[in-house]
């Protein structure tokens, strides 16, 4: 084999990850920022211009911090759950495309490190090995609140991977692709979020549930476990933990634009004008930047208002809710592609919006009733 | 082919490895953690063959929601370290003779079946293009839909045993 062509992937490969290391450091920030605007305070401004090397300062505060391993722990498992849940979190990414290619001394560089044609498969088969860091993690630390940490996520993250899956095949049958690259390039005509607008909004809620994030954070509800699985872990183990979560985050993102959202590509009005990817590839990975920070500002904006979800509710949501209603989904984009193509009418193809709509507002006319029926009528 | 060879055995290597320690460690979330493993490495075993579909299933399906089930029930039950129970008198015979049968048939089929020079060769690349994926779609859904369909049914079957056992008791009490 080539001998650049290793270095090719070496090189690409540690652009990667140094990518998600400084989205992460500066999504800690970002975030805090954010928050603080939105409770109307300053937030962290000290250190560097408006904050900017506030990221350093606390990666430096926590290698130093003392490492803790207390006395009963599975000590193999506990050493073993961070790296488990890291791990994950950046080969992820590895099938995302950034963009299209360029030309560098004569040698045409991609901008994706693997281009799978199961790629999708490849996302799914990574997120499920990734439960495994938080629920070993919660029982190595041999400490009920963990324990019950970890055994939340756990079924928090396999009730919500069904549906996530449905959203996959969602794409999958639009594109008619398993390859991400060509479901970027499907959507060059228009993006699926507006000819599916029900498994776009699905699958944003679905990811909040598998990142854990607010208002799914029942795995790190202070009130009742303390921190949850990693309530025993501290210093940089606990640093590589925070990093995952903020890592799946960026990750997740990049998967929703690049499902959904168009990918590396601009919006589908401007695509034979000079802002156009086919034009500049430069554009390709400033777009799919622009998104991902604007939907990681909608996973922000959701931890600041909203209150944490029940767990029952939280569970019933998922199952009653998120998978039947991904199903119907699923049939009628699938239904509205087959009839288009076989009978050649676009109507069945522009149906596809309007009867997911109806059917996500019967969902939510459910859950409305549900919730006042369970109150008394207090709703 | 060297660099593949060696690969191969540093993975069987490890797969023995991982099957051994499942079957010998004494606490019930290392065996899980061991055959999960051991699951990883099979699906390398099918990404070498050039079978990334396979291989991506077998991660997803058995790696990643069964083996997280089973600590799920192992973690929830408490079963983690077993006492070195006694076991029942009959087993030990029971399992060496079955043991032994099993050795010896595929001792047999292995002398009798494999030529010198019969190497199981990786296909070729057109497994890896996407016209594979569809066409393996066509032949399951086509072909064998209706095993396929049956499996569906077999495992529908074994959720709502599993429902109807653990309501038993509340449907009693009424």
């Amino acid at each position: 084999m080539d001998w650049t062509l290793w270095v090719e992937w070496i090189v690409k490969g540690f652009v990667l990850c140094l990518i998600l290391l400084t989205g992460f450091a500066y999504l800690t920030l970002y975030e805090r920022r954010a928050l603080a605007r939105m409770q109307i305070r300053v937030g962290p401004n000290r250190a560097g211009y408006q904050g900017l090397l506030q990221p350093i300062a606390d990666a430096v505060k926590l290698i130093f911090k003392e490492e803790l391993t207390p006395a009963k722990v599975y000590k193999v498992v506990f050493v073993l759950a961070p790296v488990l849940t890291v791990v994950p979190s950046l080969v992820l990414a590895a099938v995302i495309p950034l963009g299209t290619s360029f030309t560098f001394f004569g040698r045409v560089i991609t901008l994706y490190v693997a281009n799978l044609n199961v790629g999708v498969l490849y996302l799914t088969s990574i997120a499920s090995i990734a439960v495994y860091g938080i629920v070993l993690a919660g029982w190595s630390s041999n400490n009920k609140y963990a324990m019950l940490g970890g055994i939340r996520a756990s079924a928090q993250m396999i009730s919500y991977e069904l549906s996530l899956g449905l959203c996959f095949a969602i794409a999958i049958v639009m594109s008619n692709s398993m390859n991400l690259v060509d479901i970027v390039n499907a959507q060059k005509g228009m993006w699926f979020a507006v000819i599916q607008p029900v498994g776009a909004l699905i699958f944003l809620i679905v990811t909040l549930a598998e990142v854990n994030r607010a208002p799914f954070d029942m795995p790190e509800a202070e009130q009742e476990l303390t921190a949850g699985f990693h309530s025993e872990y501290s210093g940089m183990k606990f640093a590589l933990f925070f990093m995952a979560e903020y890592q799946k985050m960026i990750v997740i993102c990049m998967i929703s634009a690049t499902l959904f959202f168009g990918g590396y590509r601009e919006f589908w009005f401007l695509k034979d004008t000079f802002l156009s990817v086919d034009r500049y590839w430069f554009l390709a990975p400033i777009y799919l930047l622009l998104k991902v920070v604007v939907l990681l500002f909608f996973m922000i904006w959701i931890r600041a208002t909203w209150p944490r979800i029940r767990y029952d509710r939280l569970m019933a949501f998922g199952w009653k809710v998120l998978l039947p209603l991904s199903l119907v989904v699923l049939f009628i984009t699938a239904a509205g592609i087959l009839l288009e193509q076989e009978l050649h009418n676009s109507i069945y193809f522009y149906s596809i919006p309007i009867l997911s709509i109806i059917c996500a507002m019967v969902a939510v006319v459910f859950i409305y009733r549900d919730l006042r029926r369970k109150s008394n009528g207090r709703v | 082919m060297t660099s593949e060879l060696i690969v191969f055995l540093v993975l069987s290597l490890v797969a023995i490895a991982a099957a051994l320690g499942m079957v010998f460690s004494r606490n019930a979330v290392y065996s899980a953690l061991f055959l999960v493993l051991n699951f990883t490495t099979v699906a390398i075993f099918y990404l070498l063959l050039g079978a990334p579909f396979i291989a991506m299933s077998q991660i997803t399906v058995y790696a990643g929601a069964i083996m997280v089930l089973f600590l799920f029930v192992i973690m929830l039950l408490g079963v983690e370290s077993l006492a070195p129970s006694k076991s029942l008198p009959w087993q030990k015979p029971l399992a060496f003779s079955l043991a032994v049968i099993l050795v010896a048939e595929s001792v047999y089929l292995l002398a009798s079946r494999v030529q010198p020079n019969m190497m199981v060769t990786a296909p070729g690349i057109a497994v890896n293009s996407m016209d594979n994926l569809r066409e393996m779609a066509m032949t399951m859904f086509n072909q064998f839909l209706l095993p396929f369909e049956v499996t569906s049914v077999l495992l529908l079957v074994a959720m709502v045993g599993a429902i109807v056992l653990t309501n038993r008791e509340k449907v009693g009490r009424k």
